[in-house]
């Protein structure tokens, strides 16, 4: 059981939809939208939970689009 | 079971952010294209000056190139230079201020092209700046001509059969260059395509910055980049032609750290 849980918010507007943010996603949470900002790209998106938090996409982000969040899940203690 | 939070308790929280854009980025949107290495060397260098708390202190020189509007887009003080001359608007700067932290940004066509002299001469003349050089081995914002930078057999658009080393030269090493020169003090060459190097990238970033304040003699930080437009590719694609072209020919690490004592 994971004992971390993490969640990207895209900035959609600045994002450009260069995909780079894509293959470096080891837990494969992020997928390009359907939909389209404003300039006319497809946006960068959070799929599932699988998110950890490892900031990976944030780091290769050449707009700095994405804001990474980080909680530690309490441990239940047996017994 | 335990109890997982939902993602909108996650995120109204702002202690849980691990990482976000640093505040040293304008809200301007980057003027770059999608996938440019050009934004995340700001971010990097932006970065770094905030974790030192340098940005009352830090006085950047911008180039003629893609990052000509640096300054529209880093919320420090910028000064624009002439075409190649951003290492010499720098030196004065810094003899002027010598408390401040000077750096210059530039490209290839800026510091490797027009601006050879002006570069040579300040890692020569030893001046404490940093300068961040960006290398994408061609010049991105006319079009994607050639370049000194430009690797053999490369096309680009004034190269449509491939740079043909007998008659337009070898590409242009300038980072082992002027590592020679006994003027620099810490030269390293860097890429940030991958997490791993740009974190890389970030730590060579923060040595530049803190050997400036020793004044022990240049320090010099190239980014070896993609130019996705330039070179007619996806991102993705330029990336994995950078790593399996560029490298090759401009390796990466640090070319000249200083002697410990």
């Amino acid at each position: 059981m994971a004992t971390v849980k993490g969640e990207i918010v895209v900035n959609t507007e600045r994002c450009k939809g260069c995909e780079l943010c894509v293959p470096v996603c080891k837990e494969k949470t992020i997928k390009m939208s359907g939909n389209l900002n404003s300039k006319g790209y497809h946006f960068a998106t959070s799929i599932n939970d699988d998110c950890n938090g490892c900031t990976n996409c944030a780091l290769v982000c050449p707009d700095g689009a994405i804001t990474v969040y980080r909680v530690k899940l309490k441990e239940e203690k047996v017994n | 079971m335990n109890y997982i939070p939902t993602r909108e308790e996650i995120i109204a929280d702002h202690d849980n952010v691990v990482y976000e854009r640093t505040c040293l980025l304008t809200d301007n949107p980057l003027s770059y294209c999608p996938g440019c290495g050009h934004g995340t060397a700001h971010r990097l260098i932006m970065e770094v000056v905030e974790e030192m708390n340098l940005q009352a202190d830090t006085i950047g020189v911008a180039p003629v190139g893609c990052s000509v509007l640096a300054y529209d887009f880093m919320n420090i003080d910028m000064q624009q230079a002439a075409h190649g001359r951003a290492p010499a608007v720098a030196t004065g700067i810094k003899r002027l201020m010598p408390d401040k932290f000077v750096f210059t940004y530039q490209g290839d066509g800026d510091l490797a092209a027009i601006g050879t002299g002006e570069t040579l001469h300040a890692c020569n003349r030893g001046e404490n700046i940093t300068i961040f050089f960006v290398n994408n081995g061609i010049y991105g914002m006319t079009g994607g001509q050639m370049a000194p930078t430009t690797l053999p057999n490369m096309k680009t658009a004034t190269s449509p059969y491939g740079r043909d080393v007998e008659t337009m030269g070898y590409p242009l090493k300038i980072t082992e260059l002027i590592a020679m020169l006994p003027g620099t003090y810490f030269v390293s060459r860097q890429s940030v395509h991958t997490p791993a190097n740009v974190r890389k990238a970030k730590k060579a970033i923060e040595k530049a910055i803190q050997y400036q304040k020793l004044n022990k003699g240049l320090c010099f930080v190239e980014i070896v980049s993609n130019c996705n437009s330039g070179w007619k590719m996806t991102p993705e694609q330029s990336n994995k032609w950078m790593e399996e072209n560029m490298f090759p020919y401009y390796p990466l690490g640090d070319i000249k750290v200083p002697k410990e004592k």
